[in-house]
């Protein structure tokens, strides 16, 4: 496993020992989809083929300075399964804006007004590479998750998933309620479960029912439970309606 | 005698061609590189051995030199000889990977193809590009010719996986003057170069050992990392030596090691160069000593580990010192001058040391060049007994600084 900077590279401990049971290496900010690249091609000339490579890295390190090399190794259709574990921010500094960010958000760098631009979405960015798999995913949804990962599993070729991962102390709630935070951001829409392969979109449950019966939640109900959006302006409020709206209905049209 | 009865392939190639070939020839496994001028004939003859099967080996064609020596280093930690080459901006885009590399202490070779660096825009050769990564921790080589530049990256691979260093080599070379100037190269047989490197030897591999490489240490942890380095280099000097004296054993080319020595023995003065304009200064030497001017030229072909010991004996011997430098470190002096300079520190010793900064941003020195600046610093020094420590050679004349 290949781990940029990132709050996972703290999470793992401190050398020599780690806490996950398989070798991870870890590497400078922009290089996680590059160097996994590297092992992935000397395992092939080696004849180890069947050993996976798996890039896990932020937000930061995926939509920002880790683009370039995203991008890069989904072009050439790397071998590899990259899993952008998505907090919405740049966290292990200390709660800084990322592209990554939804509209409204208050952030250490968006102190004040919260931030204006709207999330940047890298999962269909990834989908526009033509790359054999992509899906999106939420930590309160394990057998979601679970399931995805098992079907990428048994896909070759460039991998994504993005997980969206809540951080309580950069979203500003109660450690407890992560589960809460995570579910509420599907049930609301501000988060949709779906998948992409074979050329083909299929968007997962609760996400499609939700879709098909457009019975989502007011986002409110996911923002009043973060501190995070406590001064939003209504006119942020707004984008985030316009930008659920315009994600639901680019999905519509991509199934 | 030697090599006589060797297959030998003599071919006329460019300096990048003998890289491409020592690359084949070491049986590099993945390549990875971005296209940078005047590099990129490298990576376009090593997609041709490759595409064409006569080389077997991974190439991943990335879209930036940073993600380059990431996707190299990724390769050599999963057990494979890696390769990659860049100049100027590709190499300063890959600086942080540089300095992660080597303090993985992970062996892989890398060839610089050298270029000035902007702005303005020139592609031309000096050596700031390549001095700019003289504290990353990498042995770094520089040659003269196209046949030493074969023979360093084909040494390199071998000192790289040296147990008792394992550390990452670069292999300097000019752009255009070397890198896109054909000459005439023997390639050694493939059986015998792989014999003499021997099979991929590296300090751990991610794919045999369940380990975390690059995780957090504590300063101390951190620091004891750093001195190991610095002993790895230390130790590397009696093993470049002895690899060098090796390959002349087998191939029948020997450079004297860490630094090569023209007429030195007598030498009153001795002049200190690195890379292509050697021979322009080899030229010099032999018209000053024409003149009966016992002048020697001592060729600096290691920067990294740097061969203060050989250097130290050589000034010690001399009454007057003068070196070369293509690149400068603003502000104070070319660094070939500053390493020279500190390996004498604490001798007391009569003669002097000059630092000439010539040949910036690919301005050509030639031979009357370097005669005309050894003369005027020779008669100065005869004559006052002083010389101007720092100058900079410009438009036919030596300024002072």
């Amino acid at each position: 496993m290949v781990v940029p900077a990132s709050c996972t590279s703290v999470v793992v401990g401190t050398s020599p020992k780690t806490s996950i049971g398989m070798p991870v290496v870890h590497v400078p900010f922009a290089s996680a989809a590059s160097v996994a690249s590297g092992i992935r091609e000397s395992l092939l000339i080696n004849n180890k083929g069947d050993i996976h490579v798996i890039a896990w890295a932020g937000d930061g390190g995926t939509a920002d300075i880790g683009m370039a090399s995203l991008s890069g190794a989904a072009e050439r259709n790397s071998d590899i399964i990259y899993i952008m574990y998505d907090n919405e921010a740049y966290m292990n500094t200390g709660i800084q804006r990322s592209s990554s960010t939804p509209v409204g958000a208050w952030t250490t760098t968006t102190p004040i007004k919260g931030k204006l631009e709207q999330k940047k979405d890298v999962a269909k960015i990834m989908i526009a590479h033509g790359v054999p798999y992509v899906a999106t995913a939420s930590i309160a949804y394990p057998h979601d998750f679970y399931n995805k990962l098992s079907r990428a599993l048994k896909i070759r070729g460039f991998r994504f998933i993005q997980l969206h991962s809540p951080c309580p102390v950069g979203w500003r709630f109660d450690d407890s309620q992560t589960v809460d935070v995570a579910k509420a951001a599907v049930e609301t829409g501000m988060w949709i479960l779906y998948e992409y392969k074979d050329g083909k979109l299929e968007i997962s449950n609760p996400s499609k029912y939700l879709i098909e019966h457009n019975s989502f939640k007011p986002i409110e109900e996911y923002l009043k439970i973060q501190g995070r959006f406590s001064k939003i302006s209504e006119d942020l409020l707004k984008e985030l309606y316009k930008e659920r709206e315009r994600n639901i209905e680019w999905l519509k049209k991509a199934v | 005698m030697i090599g006589q009865n060797k297959q030998i392939e003599r071919k006329v190639m460019t300096g990048n061609h003998a890289v491409a070939y020592a690359a084949k020839l070491s049986r590099v496994q993945v390549v990875s590189a971005y296209p940078i001028t005047p590099q990129t004939s490298i990576v376009e003859k090593l997609s041709e051995f490759i595409e064409s099967g006569e080389l077997k080996a991974n190439i991943i064609k990335v879209e930036s030199e940073h993600s380059a020596l990431a996707a190299v280093y990724g390769a050599a930690i999963a057990g494979a000889r890696a390769f990659t080459a860049t100049s100027s901006h590709g190499l300063l885009y890959m600086h942080e990977w540089i300095h992660w590399f080597s303090r993985a202490r992970i062996p892989a070779v890398m060839a610089v193809v050298s270029r000035t660096i902007g702005p303005p825009w020139n592609i031309w050769p000096d050596h700031s590009d390549f001095m700019d990564q003289r504290d990353t921790g990498w042995i770094m080589s520089f040659g003269m010719d196209n046949q030493e530049v074969l023979d360093l990256v084909i040494q390199a691979f071998r000192i790289s996986e040296d147990p008792s260093v394992f550390l990452p080599v670069m292999v300097g070379l000019e752009g255009f003057i070397l890198g896109g100037t054909a000459m005439p190269v023997d390639l050694p047989p493939e059986e015998e170069v792989i014999t003499f490197i021997g099979e991929r030897k590296q300090p751990y591999s991610v794919v045999e050992d369940r380990i975390s490489i690059g995780n957090l240490t504590s300063p101390e942890d951190t620091e004891e990392i750093f001195m190991e380095m610095q002993k790895a280099m230390e130790r590397s000097k009696e093993l470049i030596r002895k690899i060098d004296a090796e390959y002349g054993k087998i191939f029948g080319r020997s450079y004297g090691g860490l630094i090569n020595c023209y007429k030195c023995e007598d030498s009153k003065y001795i002049i200190f160069t690195m890379g292509a304009w050697s021979g322009d200064a080899m030229e010099a030497i032999e018209a000053l000593r024409e003149e009966g001017i016992k002048v020697g030229l001592a060729r600096i072909r290691y920067v990294r580990p740097f061969p203060r010991e050989e250097i130290r004996e050589l000034i010690m011997n001399a009454k007057l010192g003068i070196v070369f430098d293509r690149s400068i470190s603003f502000g104070s002096y070319g660094p070939l001058f500053e390493d020279v300079a500190a390996s004498i520190a604490n001798d007391k010793r009569e003669g002097k040391l000059v630092n000439i900064v010539a040949g910036l941003g690919g301005v050509n020195v030639t031979s009357e060049d370097f005669v005309k600046i050894i003369e005027k610093n020779i008669n100065k020094f005869e004559s006052e007994g002083e010389v101007e420590l720092l100058q900079w050679y410009h438009g036919g004349e030596v300024m002072g600084y």
